[in-house]
């Protein structure tokens, strides 16, 4: 009898570090622009648009052409197929610009280099004549231009909302500007194409979606989705901004990789790649809300304006997110919100981190924050009577139950850990002995539901290899963007099998490998590829129990996976042992693995469904600092309770949480996007757009993942999604600036800080809040 | 005549480069990924705000190599003769070993997606050679100029503060080598002026300053090239050609700072960096500005000269000076003049510098007994941030209580750096209280109309000019409130 080995644990729920970190801090983990080019590889650079909307009149590039190092140029009149790279498919989002110019910064053409820089400095030389017309820049002009929508909007209503309205003791309606954000990936857009036999291309593409890259270079290219590949490795970022955005890029390498029969690779600079490509939707809401003299909702009405750009791009499902979300965590016995995607002569917004989700909740706590300061409590008290129930008043805008609330019980915890109370009270004291530096708090919670509305996409598959020396290779749909999903799902494979990670070469992704996959987004991947995984290894598993029961003379229930390997009946054997042997018995160590999410349900119709699986939940306490001089505030500290489930790997996770809140953070204080009166974006490089750094993180930051959380739905290893809902827990930033500026007028006055609260937002707060307290 | 060498020579990592044909706008970052191949460092923004392509260079000073982070993308590689170059390639051992950085970095997950994070192993590594126990406010200093977007840069911090549990600095693989490089290094240093390339190509490199004076003054159209925090930008982003260019980075005249009883002279080859000991110890006032401009590597590059000699509005350093009445001292051939700081500037685009003439350096006097003194910046960020606006004001109040002078300067508020001469003039004699402060802050609306940008708005820009000298006078009285990072 083989002795039992020590070496191999259970995999899952392990905090095992990054499979990459090693090759990260070596400089040796390879992005794509770090592949040794194929000889002869050519470098496009992209010709952009100089007016925010135009007629083109004429596009002149014989100086490009004959500039020194110049290949070619590509136009319209190059596209085999369709000028057209539009994810919803409405054909409104060509490659180049064509007829109008309806963005600045749209690309117009593109031209082919022996070098990066000779196409770049050629690209300049373009003779553009453009006849300008008038544009509409902003949520604002476009509602009151009556702009058109980009895509149809969508309505949720449940119970009465006119009779809610009519009855409430107490109304409030305002207008919140919610602002955008640039994803600021550290690797900008990038794709190389490498032209193959027939109609073949191999495409190296950053993309979160390899296969609509694939399906847009084919319908660019007009030929078949099989002769096109698409393999990603590795992005330096993406929090949705390659979700589409790439495949603009990867359409013009694969153009000029046919056209020419040599590899191309195209890398807009970092001005070219914010200018030209599309960033987290801002949003204005207006909103009228009823409430009684508890502080309680009645009813809720709000339309979402949202700035969607000159596409449709993904417009239509990120404010039909905002609309899931208007909730946030809470009950409103009546509700109706309507989006409005609006059309924008601005670049197309598009996903990130959030999906429309973080506008939706900031303005549930936009007017969460009004109701208090209009009854003089605390918004805590005001949050916590709102709160979904469990029972009952539990029912979303959206007709789903929400049956797994835990928010109750989050708050709480964090509440008491945070000693919020006690600070709360120290921060008033603060307030009233300090004439220049003024503090707030916020406790603000977090409910996000998982899942994509698009329900078709909820689906994964996976491939596993298992070779003859027992090493296995793993691929699957999901890719890899720094979140962890490559060693989550290696984890799960790992632990399926009963062996190391050293065991598991972890593939890159690619179209090839597994067909037909949903971009990894919406928080989805480890809950889907985790599972196709698992899948996998479950057929390989059971041919294996079979075979082993036949050869070590058990009955299959008598073949047990331990650590290391398998116990059939009395003996132990190894893993690598038990493969050999079925390598030589013929037994087929591939396998496909396939998920579909179960219970989900959509009819964006009638806006009934049950489209989430579950909810995530969490919570966040912020303390601040503001300085009513200059309107530059620091936070102070911050505290965070979140819920993951029963976390994959904890180390992971914890570093979704502390990155999103950071992000989050960015999103609602420094980063700014700020377009000219000429249509032009002004902040589009790190020395106009800031983003947080090391020394904007609070000095006290303690984040804890709510240990006895277990989803309540049969998720891989019961854990739950986190990519996306630790973003809306820097809401608390915003209401703790809230309060502080608030405190300017003896917390009279609602504050109503519109985002992002830069220092200049901070100190005109303060400036309003004390004339209306002046009267 | 000088001893002229037509090549650039440094020292990559261990092996020592020699080039004979280089263009002046060559960036360091460009000649690494695409001559040598060396993909660890990235390009993030092409404008030395994101750090990804940090590598360390290192220079003889005096008897040791003192190793700078910079930003390789913007650093051409012409201002390397000389040199030790340090990529994140280099710091692994031969048999994959991981250095300490990096395998604290590992240990405390402080990668992510991992783009950024060689720019971050570089510039910790850094730190860790001058600061092994590095406190947070040490920490997230080295890092201003690194971004970094997944991690929220919690990991990073303790990965920073562990590095030193997984080995000391004397136990630097790296340290073991030194002694050789730094051999190599003196040969390199042979003190030749450098000259390569003809026509828009051509570059020069005096190795002193008469040299340099002597060269500029037969070619004024040639473009000086300090630190390239600017000038490295003209080329990243615009494409602009710069030669026939002079690069001043190996003239030790110009990194001298001198000082007697009266004032310190700073010649315009000083970094930041350099500066930062001896302006806190003669104006411990401006050392949160001096720790806020820019990042870590930026100030490493960047020079006292550059800053005052492109004319900025927005530089940080003019407005202090011009405070303090600081003398700026131009040279032309043999040719010296010296002017007041503050008359440099003429508008926008324009400085008084005439053809040929370069700045040398700039006297700051010693702010005199019973003066007070303060630089404020204002910016949408804290750190590594271009000012909003940047104020800095000084005041003698005399023994009856009245403003026997007044000096207030401001960056961001006009086409120049420029004084706030109708707002000292309320002021001035007048008896220093709030009463003289609240008469005197609508002044600033006739001394500056300031524009409205993607910064900040005009509105803003002058609201918070009045409430600076709000605040200045608050803390000359003892009632001053600060933001200080940490404290709550």
């Amino acid at each position: 009898m083989n002795k039992h080995p020590s070496v191999a644990r259970s995999q899952m729920h392990e905090a095992t570090r990054h499979d990459s970190g090693p090759k990260h801090v070596a400089g040796a983990a390879e992005y794509i622009d770090d592949i040794i080019e194929p000889a002869g590889t050519m470098h496009a650079y992209l010709g952009l648009a100089q007016s925010a909307h135009a007629e083109i009149v004429d596009i002149d590039l014989s100086a490009v052409r004959t500039a020194p190092g110049v290949i070619g140029v590509l136009g319209i009149d190059d596209i085999p197929g369709h000028n057209d790279v539009s994810p919803s498919h409405k054909h409104d989002e060509p490659i180049f610009a064509s007829g109008e110019v309806q963005f600045w910064g749209q690309p117009m053409f593109a031209v082919v280099g022996e070098t990066r820089e000779a196409a770049r400095r050629a690209a300049q030389l373009a003779k553009i004549e453009l006849r300008p017309l008038p544009f509409i820049a902003d949520v604002k002009s476009a509602q009151a231009a009556g702009s058109r929508l980009v895509t149809e909007p969508l309505k949720l209503e449940r119970g009465d909302v006119n009779k809610g309205m009519a009855e409430a003791p107490r109304r409030v309606a305002g207008s919140m500007a919610i602002g955008g954000q640039d994803h600021f990936y550290l690797e900008g857009q990038i794709a190389m194409a490498i032209p193959g036999e027939d109609e073949d291309v191999t495409v190296f593409s950053s993309t979160q979606h390899p296969s609509e890259v694939q399906l847009m270079v084919a319908n660019v290219l007009g030929v078949q989705q099989h002769a096109v590949t698409v393999n990603v490795r590795r992005m330096g970022g993406g929090f949705g901004g390659k979700e589409t955005q790439g495949n603009l890029f990867a359409a013009v390498v694969a153009l000029a990789a046919k056209k020419w029969r040599r590899a191309c690779k195209v890398r807009p600079d970092r001005d070219d790649d914010m200018s030209a490509t599309g960033k987290r939707h801002d949003f204005v809401v207006d909103y009228d809300v009823g409430y009684d003299e508890s502080g309680k909702i009645l009813a809720v009405d709000a339309v979402y304006g949202a700035r969607a750009g000159f596409s449709s791009d993904l417009s239509g499902p990120v404010t039909d997110r905002a609309l899931f979300h208007a909730d946030n965590a809470y009950w409103y016995p009546a509700v109706r919100v309507r989006s409005e995607p609006l059309y924008t002569n601005t670049v197309s917004n598009t996903a990130f981190r959030g999906f429309g989700g973080p506008q939706g909740m900031l303005a549930a706590e936009r007017w969460i924050e009004d109701i208090a300061y209009a009854l003089d409590r605390d918004p805590l008290d005001i949050r916590k009577a709102n709160f979904y129930g469990t029972d009952d008043n539990n029912i979303t805008p959206y007709h789903q139950t929400v049956s797994d609330n835990i928010i109750a019980r989050i708050v709480d915890e964090l509440e008491r850990s945070s000693n919020y109370q006690a600070r709360r009270a120290a921060v008033k004291k603060h307030n009233a002995q300090n004439a220049v530096l003024k503090k707030g708090i916020a406790l603000t919670p977090v409910k996000f539901g998982i899942s994509f509305t698009a329900t078709w996409y909820n689906q994964a598959g996976a491939l596993v290899h298992v070779y003859k020396d027992g090493s296995i290779h793993l691929s699957h749909g999901g890719t890899e963007m720094g979140q962890g999903l490559y060693i989550k799902v290696a984890q799960v494979l790992a632990d399926a099998f009963g062996v190391g990670l050293d065991s598991i070469k972890i593939m890159a992704t690619s179209t090839g490998k597994v067909p037909n996959t949903s971009a990894t987004a919406a928080s989805s991947g480890s809950d889907l590829n985790g599972m196709a995984a698992h899948d996998a290894a479950r057929q390989i598993k059971e041919r294996l129990v079979v075979h082993a029961a036949k050869i070590y003379q058990c009955a299959e229930e008598a073949v047990v996976w331990v650590p290391g390997g398998i116990q059939a009946g009395d003996e132990f054997v190894s893993f690598e042992a038990l493969i050999a042997s079925a390598y030589l018995n013929r037994v087929q160590l591939s396998a496909t693995g396939f998920y579909t999410t179960p219970k989900i349900h959509w009819d964006r119709a009638t806006g009934r469904g049950h489209p989430f699986y579950y909810f995530a939940y969490g919570a966040a306490v912020s303390e601040v600092t503001i300085d009513i001089l200059t309107g530059e505030y620091q936070v102070d500290r911050v505290d965070i309770l979140h819920d993951v489930g029963t976390s994959l790997n904890p180390a992971v996770d914890m570093g979704q949480i502390e990155g999103g809140f950071i992000q989050g953070m960015g999103w609602l204080t420094t980063e700014e996007l700020v377009w000219d009166d000429k249509g032009q974006l002004r902040t589009h490089a790190p020395s106009t757009y800031k983003i947080p750094l090391a020394s904007d993180v609070p000095p006290i930051f303690n984040v804890e993942i709510a240990e006895w959380s277990v989803n309540t739905e049969p998720t891989i290893g019961r854990s739950k999604a986190v990519g996306e809902p630790p973003l809306m827990l820097a809401m608390s930033v915003v209401e703790a600036l809230s309060m502080a500026v608030a405190s300017v007028g003896d917390y009279k006055v609602a504050p109503r800080l519109d985002t992002p609260v830069t220092p200049e937002r901070v100190l005109m707060g303060c400036e309003r809040v004390r004339r209306e307290v002046r009267g | 005549m000088a001893n002229i060498r037509g090549a650039i020579r440094f020292i990559l990592n261990n092996e020592e480069i020699s080039l004979t044909e280089v263009s002046p706008t060559t960036t360091l970052l460009d000649f690494l990924r695409l001559d040598r191949r060396l993909r660890g460092s990235k390009e993030g923004c092409a404008e030395g705000d994101c750090g990804a392509c940090t590598v360390l260079v290192g220079r003889l000073s005096g008897d040791e190599i003192i190793y700078d982070s910079v930003t390789a993308c913007i650093r051409f590689v012409a201002s390397l003769d000389g040199c030790h170059v340090v990529t994140v390639e280099h710091l692994a051992a031969k048999d994959g070993t991981l250095h300490p950085v990096q395998q604290a970095m590992v240990d405390h997950h402080g990668s992510q997606c991992g783009f950024c994070t060689p720019g971050f192993v570089m510039s910790l590594y850094g730190l860790w050679m001058r600061d092994p126990n590095p406190t947070t406010a040490a920490i997230e200093r080295a890092l201003q100029g690194n971004l970094c977007r997944c991690t929220g840069y919690a990991p990073i911090i303790r990965a920073a503060k562990a590095i030193s549990s997984y080995g000391a600095p004397e136990a630097d693989p790296l340290r073991a080598e030194r002694i050789k490089i730094k051999a190599r290094l003196e040969t390199l240093n042979d003190g030749s002026r450098v000259e390569l390339g003809e026509d828009a190509e051509k570059f020069i490199i005096p190795a002193h300053l008469d040299e340099l004076a002597e060269i500029y003054a037969d070619m004024p159209r040639a473009r000086i090239v300090a630190g390239s925090t600017d000038v490295g930008l003209w080329v990243t982003k615009f494409m602009r050609d710069i030669g026939p260019a002079i690069f001043i980075g190996n003239i030790p005249e110009l990194r001298r700072i001198a000082e007697n009883d009266s004032e310190v002279r700073f010649y315009a080859g000083v970094s930041y960096s350099e500066a930062l000991p001896i302006i806190t110890n003669y104006f411990p006032q401006l050392g949160e500005l001096w720790n806020r401009f820019a990042g870590e590597q930026v100030r490493n590059m960047g020079t006292i000269g550059g800053n005052i000699a492109n004319g900025s509005p927005i530089g940080d350093t003019p407005p202090p000076f011009i405070a303090l009445g600081a003398k700026l001292h131009l040279r032309q051939g043999e040719h010296r003049r010296e002017i007041k700081l503050e008359d440099y500037f003429l508008d926008y685009g324009k400085q008084d510098r005439r053809p040929g003439e370069f700045v040398e350096s700039v006297t700051i006097p010693h702010l005199p007994a019973g003066e007070q003194f303060a630089t404020y910046k204002i910016s949408k960020r804290r750190d590594e941030d271009i000012s909003a606006l940047c104020g800095a004001f000084r005041v003698f109040v005399n023994d009856t209580g009245h403003v026997g002078m007044v000096r207030i300067a401001f960056g961001g508020m006009a086409a120049t750096p420029k004084r706030a001469k109708a707002v000292e003039a309320a002021l001035d004699g007048q008896p220093w209280t709030v009463e003289t402060i609240e008469a005197a802050v609508g002044a600033f609306a006739s001394d500056f109309q300031p524009i409205g940008d993607m910064r900040a708005s005009a509105a803003y820009r002058l609201l918070v000019a009045q409430n600076l000298l709000r605040r200045f006078h608050a803390e000359t009285t003892g009632a001053g409130q600060r933001l200080v990072r940490g404290a709550a």
